[in-house]
């Protein structure tokens, strides 16, 4: 998939295979590789289904199901995206995969002079609680779960949730929600970050703690190693700094008291499917295993379901070419064989038109299509991890573990996560390896069809079809924002953002205080406002 | 150009906060000389005028990932026309689709370069621009 560095002699014959991560590829294994590795059939894999599950979280893999797929989408008003959840769900999709637009994912309300022009564009506009009843209306809460793609404020779009469950008369046990809520990935890369570090791992242990104990089928965080990923890190890194970023807000939420075993099985992942074949592969593979063993050794999580590394493997974007696009639906179907064959539990692709819009919808059906080619027709349902017991892949497994760890270990010596991020460390390491790596695909030490190689025969860059964006989208959020600022009750208003910074001041969990915010129609501006003034905002490390 | 430091400042304007691309140029910039000035994210376009005229920058260069580039580049050349800033040219890059370069040029945007330009345009552009 272009992203080794292949040595080659002057007849084109490879010499040498050096993967991102930093490990060799020899011409053939054997036998004797595994032995150099001290590979042990029961301590390294176990049966699918079995501790440490490296072959498989189940026991009979995609027999038993197949994965779900959850494309990523949002449209500009919460009234479309009602409608495309409808639609979404009368095709058999039993899970949402909510996109916000800016704004919402900054903490700004529609009219804010600041959002000009970004109201509605990458997904929907939430300015109060009147807006999730309008994408929510007759959606069965109970029955279909939401991942909210947000982070800096995820604290009051679960509260959110949990107050238009209630207004549809379902009760706080029986909804399921997925907020990103990833604070330290966003100040890696993506960069939706508002509060400084300390505050802002603070509101993530906030929401699952409160998940915990209130929304008992909620999944309140998902740890993205994808985005960090995209941002420049090698796949070890990737599954290192998601792996210590997890270890953060365990221990903030063992600071509240709680057992790891009594959270730790709603954490999920977010991981990126983007790079060499076998190097996913591996990765996967071990990060399965290595999770499991860091609960059970150093947090003494005991229940096997707890054990599980559970989550959404997805296509990586940054993979994708803005040049000859169509390759584009190839490269995807490819890393989609990567994620089935590393037995991802729940999959989505970028479209091929990402590098040019938000995906059309004609784009985002071929994706779709893809994942269900897999499944349907290729065969990859047949065999739990077919892969096991391949001489290649079981070496490159443990060696895969091995650069993981070391990562790990480096992030502990600056003294964790939470200050890597915060000097700015991994910023500057990640970015400076998407400089690198980018300078290697121009000067063509890796090698990418239709950018830096097969170049030739295609005219011009096709026209690809565009995402519109209509500008009445603002407009009508914004009139009905101002409608809604007349008749809610102002003084009810005021009351609960006095209790949510009394909240945060004092240092109590502020969810229920968002839940309240939320139920008197406090506006999404207006709670973040709150915040930004009790908390202040982030000044990014300098990186250059 | 004779032997002139260029001295650019990259700015992320706005909510979006895919840096990746602003962070790579700002480094490959810097690779071949030019003296690079990063605002660091969530810019206002105000702030990142001021910042322009403080450090008297040669060029202006914005990256802008989430399609709102026609109406942000609108209101940059605005702002600065309003407070009677001539001599900046501003260049733009990001998810810019064919179709908008025409219209960014038309508004006065001096140099635009699409996610994947190879790093040498861009300096090759940014110093045309800067002569």
């Amino acid at each position: 998939m272009g992203v080794a560095r292949y040595i080659k002699d002057e007849k084109d014959a490879i010499r040498d295979v050096v993967y991102q991560s930093g490990i060799r590829v020899k011409p053939s294994y054997s036998p004797r590789d595994l032995e150099e590795v001290g590979f042990d059939y029961a301590k390294d894999l176990g049966d699918p289904g079995e501790y440490p599950f490296t072959r498989s979280l189940h026991p009979l893999g995609y027999r038993s199901r197949a994965w779900t797929t959850r494309q990523y989408t949002g449209f500009g008003t919460p009234a479309e995206t009602n409608r495309r959840f409808k639609l979404m769900i009368s095709h058999g999709q039993t899970g949402l995969n909510v996109a916000f637009d800016l704004p919402t994912q900054m903490g700004y309300d529609s009219d804010d002079p600041r959002v000009v022009g970004e109201v509605g564009r990458v997904g929907m506009a939430v300015d109060s609680l009147r807006d999730f009843e309008t994408a929510f209306k007759d959606i069965p809460l109970d029955r279909i779960g939401s991942g909210l793609t947000i982070n800096a404020v995820a604290c009051i779009m679960l509260a959110m949730y949990q107050a238009v469950a209630e207004k549809s008369g379902y009760p706080a046990e029986a909804i399921s929600a997925t907020p990103q809520n990833d604070i330290l990935k966003e100040m890696v890369g993506r960069g939706a970050w508002i509060f400084p570090v300390d505050p802002a791992v603070r509101l993530v242990g906030d929401a699952i703690e409160y998940a915990v104990r209130a929304l008992p089928r909620c999944n309140p965080v998902s740890i993205c190693g994808y985005h960090i990923r995209e941002s420049g890190a090698t796949p070890a890194q990737e599954i290192a700094y998601a792996f210590e970023i997890a270890k953060t807000y365990i221990a903030e939420v063992q600071g509240r008291g709680l057992q790891v075993d009594e959270f730790v099985g709603s954490f999920s992942f977010n991981l990126n499917v983007y790079g060499n074949l076998w190097e996913q592969i591996a990765k996967f593979r071990a990060a399965r295993k290595l999770w499991a063993r860091m609960l059970q050794e150093e947090f003494g999580v005991t229940q096997k379901k707890n054990l599980f590394l559970r989550g959404l493997f997805g296509g990586g974007g940054s993979g994708l070419t803005k040049a000859q696009p169509e390759n584009n639906i190839m490269r995807s179907a490819f890393y989609a064989l990567a994620a089935a064959l590393s037995g991802a539990q729940t999959t989505a692709l970028c479209s091929f038109d990402e590098a040019y819009t938000i995906p059309t919808p004609r784009a985002a059906l071929l994706s779709l299509r893809t994942l269900e080619l897999l499944m349907d027709e290729v065969g990859l349902r047949d065999t739990v991890d077919p892969l096991a017991g391949s001489y290649f892949i079981e070496t490159l497994t443990k060696q895969m573990e091995e650069r993981i760890l070391s990562e790990m270990a480096d992030v502990q010596k600056i003294g964790g996560m939470r200050r890597a991020v915060a000097l700015g460390h991994i910023q500057r390491k990640v970015s400076r390896q998407a400089y690198e790596f980018e300078r290697g695909i121009q000067n063509g030490d890796y090698i990418k069809v239709g950018v830096n190689k097969y170049i030739e025969g295609v005219e011009d860059q096709p026209d690809v079809e565009l995402h519109a964006y209509d500008e009445s989208w603002a407009v009508q959020q914004i009139d009905g924002l101002r409608e809604l600022r007349r008749v809610r009750d102002n003084r009810a208003v005021s009351r609960a953002l006095n209790d949510l910074e009394q909240g945060a001041r004092s240092g109590r969990n502020v969810m229920p205080c968002l839940v309240d915010c939320c139920r008197a129609y406090a506006t999404v501006g207006e709670m973040a406002g709150v915040l930004r003034q009790v908390f202040g905002e982030w000044e990014e490390p300098s990186i250059f | 150009m004779s032997g002139k430091i260029i001295k650019i400042l990259v700015g992320k304007p706005g909510l979006d906060g895919h840096d990746r691309g602003a962070k790579v140029v700002a480094l490959a910039l810097r690779d071949a000389g030019m003296e690079v000035i990063y605002t660091g994210l969530h810019r206002t376009l105000e702030q990142i005028v001021a910042a322009a005229v403080q450090e008297a920058v040669d060029v202006i260069g914005l990256s802008i990932m989430s399609g709102a580039h026609l109406p942000i580049c609108r209101r940059l050349l605005d702002l600065m026309a309003a407070e009677g800033i001539q001599d900046i040219p501003v260049v733009v890059g990001g998810v810019i689709p064919k179709q908008d370069v025409s219209e960014l040029k038309k508004m006065g945007i001096q140099g635009v370069f699409p996610g994947g330009t190879p790093f040498d345009e861009i300096v090759a552009g940014i110093r045309a621009v800067a002569a």
